[in-house]
């Protein structure tokens, strides 16, 4: 079934990882943007959780002001570039246009998006600066879409702001989760290096803030904390054998993937357990490396997977099965992974219960999990006074951002538990308004 | 199968489109590959003092993702040596005996005119089209447009031609002109056997943002051209409307203007051209076009009925009436096709800002609803709909009532005050200005986010 053979070149990589959604040239962002309607009241605008002026911006490229459009989008959201190639637009914009009603192709929203931010990235153009130094300080932990964009809209506001990244490079799960067919490293650093030119905000990098001591040294020398640390490592299942070598977790193996592309190593067999897009990813990424056999196992049917309908046809397309209706029990072998013993499932009234007797071994050599990823709820109880809901978010105002200790504001999926880059960008740039309007007070 | 030969003023041709004179008919080798590839004539481009061309000579108006919807030119006429031009004209008719090939004529004085005339004649030329057309170049010489805009300048040089001309003649008109219906009734009294019409349009296509000079540029300058293409097709065919229902014009008429497909000939026919005469269509697709055009007009012939070209030559004449006869107790109403609608709300805004504000936006749905008694039944929101068959005009009225303008003036019920009782907006429903302030949804803010609603105490996720 292999369609992939395993890339030992980063030519190869590239191919095997070719960009789902290559960047429009000229002419064809001129054919797509010249079948935008200019709807009223947009429903892409309103499908954007980064509402984004999405007729304008089609508008702009269209009359040949892609300065403009990009101006557009960036006002909006800060991962504009990230956002056209990473978002799931079959489900938002592109869901919403209004030419799906009259089964015709939705115009392509994403990629014109990429198409004029990556003309004004290579441009270098100055589209924006920071705004008029206001004295206050506000410290940023994480780098990702939540903290980049909060201190891009915390330095037009004024602020000077320092972004504390525990990693190597910004960005966070752009450059180290997303799957490589979506976003190239070059393309996503590219965009930070672009928006910290325009901003002036300063990262620090493998700055991992950790303890007590370094939240109460920002605590006083900052006049508000953004938290945007985002989720952590791979939730354990609790398995026997979890701990074998080959078995890993999906963010752990995707991060991997990002930075060492065609060095990564992949089994012949791969399993991967789980049925949100992170598995789709994990599982079509396996398939991309050359492994010759990958399967999808997921606890629950084929409809209940959380994964969009269009994540799982891409893993299909790259010959991933499909195991469905199947739990994990353990996993086999002798130091290294040899097979995952699964229990055959069935759903009953919505809980998923295990068939007694049905248990079988699958054979494998390697063993993702994609079964969510912990919340860094040690270290939010370093923060005095930080309340977190019953599964480990951080609890904060929906407008402003504001945690229960006011001079903590937290965004991104630490706080939502986990969705797109640009529901962390939109929200970020809610809270940066929140963060500015309790300074102002 | 339905006949297409034509026979125009006495120039026979096995169908009715022809070549204009255009840089398309510049040489034999043009011509005869276009007779090969189905044209049924062609008009040879220009003959006359030959000319030198500069480069640029072609503008072109894209439109969207559309290229040169509109188009236009700064060259001039023949620039090759007139016995060039007359050997191969005379081997094109040798290979050609059944096509037409007319001779386009542009000279200055009256002998010049007897000679081009003559010797073209001998060439083989089957007829003789007189350029009066050109609007650039040639006009600043006396000649071209110059002579299509003074009637009498027109019809002096078609007498001048008629006395030598055993082959008929054809005078080609500007639109560059107020009144198109003046050169056409001065070509009758020179004697002229048809007209051709429209020529180009005196145009500027465009301007270069960064030259600052308008297209076509010409070592950083340039100079108006002469605009044609499907862009020009309405006033064209307004113009052979005109020539043709004009009761002492009364010549043959071959349309110019537009034509790209059958459509275009079939309309240009309907409005009275008996020959059409294209040229920027081949000069953007090739000749190769005509297969379309021929299949198409013969497919509309079979479905209509119709035997000849003459059949319906003129046929939409009767339908073209002046204003002041149109009824005006005659009302269409628009209505939408909630099945069809994909809720863009073009019609919505088009009518709002357009129109008549007779359109609404109701909670729950984006498909927007007329309201029937705002609406007068314009068309904008049925044009820019861009769903087909989504909203249509549907009629109205009883259908018994019929008054027109003139018979409410003879009546004495049009209004003819300022302040007339009698005007017809007074009975339109109009909102108060104000009203028109806070409509617009989305005036985005930089940077817009999401507005979020309802309580203000829980995580996104929740």
């Amino acid at each position: 079934m292999a369609e992939f053979s395993t890339p030992t070149t980063e030519q190869q990589f590239a191919e095997n990882f070719a960009q789902l959604k290559p960047v429009m040239n000229r002419t064809e962002a001129l054919y797509e943007s010249s079948r935008c309607l200019f709807c009223f009241d947009a429903p892409c605008i309103k499908a954007c959780p980064s509402g984004i002026d999405i007729p304008q911006f089609i508008r702009q490229i269209n009359s040949g002001n892609d300065t403009g459009a990009a101006r557009t989008i960036y006002e909006a959201n800060y991962f504009g570039n990230a956002c056209g190639k990473v978002c799931p637009t079959e489900v938002l914009c592109e869901g919403a246009c209004v030419y799906n009603l009259q089964e015709v192709k939705p115009i392509e929203i994403g990629r014109l998006q990429s198409y004029a931010t990556t003309k004004a990235i290579k441009s270098g153009k100055k589209l924006f600066g920071p705004g008029e130094d206001n004295g206050k300080k506000v410290a940023v932990i994480g780098a990702g879409p939540a903290g980049i964009s909060a201190a891009c809209e915390l330095r037009t506001l004024g602020y000077e702001v320092d972004v504390f990244e525990a990693k190597a490079q910004p960005s966070g799960l752009t450059v180290y989760g997303v799957a490589p067919y979506k976003i190239t490293n070059e393309e996503t650093l590219a965009e930070m290096a672009y928006l910290q030119s325009q901003f002036g905000y300063n990262v620090h990098f493998n700055s991992a803030i950790s303890s007590r001591d370094e939240l109460a040294g920002l605590e006083n020398k900052y006049d508000a904390i953004f938290l945007g640390i985002g989720l952590g490592k791979t939730n354990e299942l609790g398995l026997p054998g979890e701990d074998k070598i080959n078995c890993t977790g999906a963010v752990e193996f995707i991060a991997e993937l990002r930075q060492h592309h065609h060095e990564v190593a992949v089994g012949r067999k791969v399993i991967v357990l789980g049925g949100g897009n992170t598995a789709m990813d994990a599982a079509s990424e396996s398939s991309r490396l050359g492994a010759e056999n990958v399967i999808l196992a997921y606890r629950r049917a084929k409809e209940e997977m959380g994964a969009y309908e269009f994540e799982y046809d891409l893993a299909k397309g790259v010959g991933v099965k499909g195991l469905f209706n199947v739990a994990p029990v353990e996993i086999t072998g002798n130091g290294y992974v040899a097979g995952v013993k699964f229990i055959r499932t069935e759903t009953k009234d919505g809980r998923v219960q295990e068939i007694a007797g049905s248990e079988f071994i699958e054979p494998c050599d390697m063993v993702i999990k994609a079964t969510g990823q912990a919340k860094q709820t040690e270290f939010l109880n370093l923060i005095p006074g930080l309340k977190l809901d019953n599964k480990g978010r951080i609890i904060a105002n929906a407008h402003t951002g504001q945690t229960s200790n006011p001079k903590y504001f937290a965004s991104g999926d630490a706080w939502n538990g986990g969705a797109e880059v640009v529901n962390a960008a939109a929200e970020a740039k809610l809270t940066a308004r929140g963060i500015h309007a309790y300074l102002s007070k | 199968m339905p006949d297409l030969s034509i026979n125009f003023a006495g120039i026979k041709s096995p169908n009715p489109f022809w070549l204009a004179s255009a840089p398309p008919t510049n040489s034999g080798y043009q011509v005869m590959k276009a007779f090969d590839a189905g044209w049924g004539g062609a008009v040879w481009k220009t003959l006359g003092v030959p000319v030198v061309n500069v480069s640029s000579r072609y503008g072109g108006v894209n439109y969207r993702d559309k290229r040169l919807v509109g188009f236009n030119n700064i060259e001039l006429i023949s620039d090759r040596p007139l016995s060039h031009n007359l050997r191969e004209i005379e081997e094109v008719k040798k290979r050609f005996p059944n096509h037409a090939v007319i001779a386009s004529l542009m000279v200055q004085s009256r002998q010049e005119w007897h000679d081009i005339v003559r010797a073209s004649q001998d060439a083989g030329a089957d007829g003789f089209e007189l350029n009066f057309g050109c609007p650039h170049g040639m006009c600043e010489r006396g000649m071209g447009s110059a002579v299509g805009q003074e009637p009498k300048v027109l019809q002096m040089i078609v007498e001048w031609v008629m006395e030598v001309a055993q082959k008929p003649v054809i005078v080609k008109l500007t639109p560059n002109i107020s009144d198109i219906t003046e050169p056409a009734m001065a070509a009758r009294r020179g004697g002229a056997d048809a007209i051709s019409l429209i020529n180009t349009i005196q145009s500027i296509v465009g301007v270069d943002l960064d030259k600052y000079a308008p297209y076509p540029i010409v070592d950083g300058k340039g100079t108006n051209g002469g605009y044609c293409g499907p862009a020009v097709k309405p006033i064209a065919l307004n113009m052979v409307k005109n020539c043709a229902q004009h009761p002492d014009v009364r010549l043959p008429i071959s349309g110019i203007g537009g034509i790209e497909n059958w459509r275009d000939a079939v309309e240009h026919i309907l409005l009275g051209a008996s020959s059409v005469q294209v040229c920027t269509a081949a000069m953007h697709f090739g000749f190769g076009i005509i297969r379309e055009m021929t299949a198409g007009l013969e497919q509309y012939m079979v479905e209509k009925g119709f035997n000849t070209i003459y059949d319906f030559v003129g046929k939409a004449l009767p339908n073209v009436l002046h204003w002041e006869d149109l009824n005006m107790k005659y009302k269409v109403t628009a209505n939408i096709n909630e099945d069809k609608c994909i809720g863009c709300q073009l019609c919505y805004t088009a009518c709002e800002d357009g129109a008549h504000q007779a359109i609404k936006l109701n909670a729950g749905t984006r498909v927007p609803e007329i309201i029937e008694e705002n609406c007068v039944g314009c068309n904008l929101c049925s044009l820019v709909c861009p769903v087909e068959q989504c909203i249509t005009m549907e009629q109205t009225d009883s259908g018994t009532e019929h008054l027109t303008w003139k018979e409410r003036t003879e009546a004495g019920t049009a209004p003819t005050e300022f302040e007339d009782e009698k005007a017809g907006g007074r009975h339109h429903w109009v909102p108060e200005p104000s009203a028109a302030l806070g409509k617009e949804r989305h005036k985005t803010l930089p940077g817009k986010a999401r507005l979020y609603s309802g309580e203000t105490e829980v995580p996104a996720g929740a």
